[in-house]
């Protein structure tokens, strides 16, 4: 408009009519309107979801809710201590297991392995993402905990004079077989993150180490661990996250016993399971209740994946290039990965 | 010659040193192989247990409830099966417009401004939620709010709040990585920006997107809990998203749960089907993922 102002010149040749401009600014519009209602559908799930929580929460308090140790659906007491603690042990457990093992995949693919073997394995690790949860609750409520049962007596008798380990008898759903499956499930989120962040570490720095006379080991030590200490937490805490919303596995393979358990052994309840086993039969309070459990659950992951997201960010800023894809596949796939 | 042997000694890594290198590099080996334990074994149980259980009458079949008597048939998973396919083919056709479009805003329309980064915010958070709580979101809105119950679409938008923030990532890194040149070519030629989108940035994108979809489709195909409230269960097979609808997933958590010999049978023979066919999409994924040439 301003072009055909200025004069009768070429801009005039160039420049649209209104009508020949109409579809860019519908376009522009409807995936603008398409952005914001994402935004908007968040917003609005988040607003129901506080209120369908809300009879629970004036049923037990908020604090009550979250801090009583009573779960009890005939006396109408839903204080949801033991699924709280529950989610905490087994994704505990979950990062224990999972995120050294996690780590030396990660380190193994980047640093050590022959480059042949390299491809091959992360695929390899990256299936295990692919395997449904289901499957995995599956796996380990007819096959892991059966065996590891003798070997969980075992322990559980040898330590009987710790506190939480040993003493008790050891049940086929427990604790420890959730967290041992939940350590599987984490393990390529956790790996995948963590080998994007050491493939940042300059070359210079590790070529420096080996040329100052450092194993391969000390180089990894001194060059490369501190260097993605940050990018590696934050990988862990993605895998925290991931660990605390898992539902299906976890609810197979937990034995739904709402109250605290006594040992790492034992039967236990976390805040995933429950909705998934209890939301069919629940009524009134109950139902309520299970939302609420779901609000705590959603607030909770909010929280750790929001730190997590932070500190890859701060990792991969720090580098001398920011991560970017090297291939489309890759790059996809970890989009995939991390998103997931 | 002598003097050479020296020097060589003064920078020889001693014993110490090397034998801590050495644990340590077999440490980081035996955490990997470690690893791979797992997938080995539940490959190895999906094939031993499942494999037994496939028959033609499995997959043609519907489960029939059957679980007593031992004389009659406990069925197969034709419902569960169809039911997937059905559910998710919904789903994918839900996000992945909406997915693919939220992408082209981020990359050629909100780049850097406030609203790109409360989006890419946003987008993050959808991709932490549990997916358990996309199924409480889907029961709040759809159940209650329409006062009436399970259905297979239900389950459908459940599932595609789940893809959503994977498609919208993954399109997002594609279209990062289409050429600025491809572009500015467009509108030098004096195509209109929706045209540069249409016929250059959207081709040149395609087949990396696809891989990101598949992915998406691969995960939602194998995920039980969104569908738990939402499509719930079902034995028979119904073409109708309108109605109570089986799922893979969700009859093998059933199949799960029962105690019965027969059905804990059947239950892997659904759970092989379903690797096999969430490792097909994957297979196609990486696929597309060769074929694209960008990066």
């Amino acid at each position: 408009m301003e072009s055909a102002a200025i004069s009768g010149g070429g801009r005039e040749v160039l420049s649209r009519s209104p009508l020949a401009r109409l579809p860019d600014r519908a376009l522009r519009f409807a995936l603008t309107l398409l952005a914001a209602l994402i935004l908007a559908l968040i917003v609005y799930f988040f607003v129901r979801l506080v209120g369908q929580a809300r009879p629970a929460f004036a049923h037990e308090g908020v604090f009550g809710f979250v801090f009583n140790n009573d779960w009890n659906i005939n006396a109408e007491r839903f204080g949801a201590l033991p699924l709280v603690v529950g989610t905490l042990i087994t994704s505990a457990l979950a990062l224990l297991i999972g995120v050294p093992i996690a780590l030396a995949t990660a380190l193994y693919t980047a640093e050590l392995a022959h480059p042949r073997v390299r491809t091959p394995l992360t695929v390899l690790v990256e299936l295990l993402a692919a395997v449904p949860s289901v499957v995995y609750g599956l796996w380990g409520i007819l096959v892991l905990a059966p065996k590891l049962k003798g070997a969980e007596q075992w322990i559980a008798d040898r330590l009987s004079w710790l506190p939480f380990i040993g003493g008790g008898s050891v049940t086929i759903p427990n604790y420890f077989v959730a967290g041992l499956i939940l350590a599987i499930m984490i393990l390529p989120i956790v790996s995948a993150i963590s080998r994007e962040v050491i493939a940042t570490v300059p070359a210079d720095h590790k070529e420096a180490a080996l040329g100052l006379g450092a194993t391969r080991w000390e180089m990894i030590r001194t060059a490369v661990l501190p260097y993605c200490r940050a990018g590696i937490v934050g990988g862990a805490m993605l895998g925290l996250g991931r660990a605390i919303g898992e539902t299906i596995a976890v609810t197979i393979v937990i034995g739904d016993a709402p109250q605290l358990g006594s040992h790492l052994f034992g039967q236990g309840y976390t805040l995933a399971a429950v909705i998934a086993n209890e939301f069919g039969e629940a009524q009134g309070v109950h139902r309520s209740a299970l939302f609420a459990a779901g609000l705590v659950l959603f607030v909770l992951t909010l929280v750790v994946n929001g730190l997590a997201r932070v500190l890859v960010r701060r990792a991969s800023r720090g580098a001398a290039a920011p991560v970017l894809p090297t291939s489309v596949g890759g790059a996809v796939a970890s989009a995939a990965a991390t998103g997931a | 010659m002598s003097a050479r042997v020296d020097m060589l000694d003064r920078f020889a890594v001693s014993p110490a040193r090397r034998r801590t290198d050495r644990i340590a590099r077999s440490l980081i080996l035996a955490g990997t192989l470690i690893a791979l334990v797992p997938l080995a074994l539940i490959i190895y149980y999906l094939l031993k247990k499942g494999l037994g259980s496939w028959s033609s009458s499995f997959f043609t079949t519907d489960p029939t409830g059957n679980t007593f008597f031992r004389n009659e048939s406990i069925g197969g998973i034709k419902s569960a099966l169809l039911g997937t396919c059905e559910i998710v083919a919904l789903a994918a056709a839900i996000s992945v417009p909406a997915g693919v479009g939220v992408a082209l805003w981020l990359v050629e329309y909100g780049r850097a401004s406030r609203l790109a980064h409360v989006v890419r915010f946003f987008v993050d958070v959808l991709t932490g939620v549990p997916s358990i709580v996309f199924g409480l979101f889907i029961y709040i809105v759809l159940v209650v709010g329409t006062g009436s119950t399970f259905a297979g679409y239900k389950g459908s938008f459940a599932l595609a709040l789940l893809m959503l923030p994977i498609v919208i990532r993954s399109a997002e890194v594609i279209l990062l990585l289409v050429p600025n040149a491809l572009r500015e070519s467009a509108l030098a030629l004096g195509a209109p920006r929706w045209r540069m989108i249409a016929r250059v940035v959207l081709p040149t994108a395609a087949p990396g997107m696809v891989t990101g979809i598949l992915l998406a489709v691969a995960r939602a195909a194998g995920e039980t809990a969104p569908l738990l409230f939402t499509a719930a269960y079902a034995k028979a097979t119904t073409s109708s998203l309108g109605a109570f609808m089986n799922s893979l997933p969700v009859q093998i958590y059933n199949d799960v749960l029962s105690p019965t010999p027969r059905v804990e049978q059947r239950a892997w023979g659904a759970a092989l089907t379903l690797v096999v066919l969430i490792l097909l999409i994957n297979l196609v994924a990486r696929m597309f993922a060769r074929r694209s040439r960008l990066a």
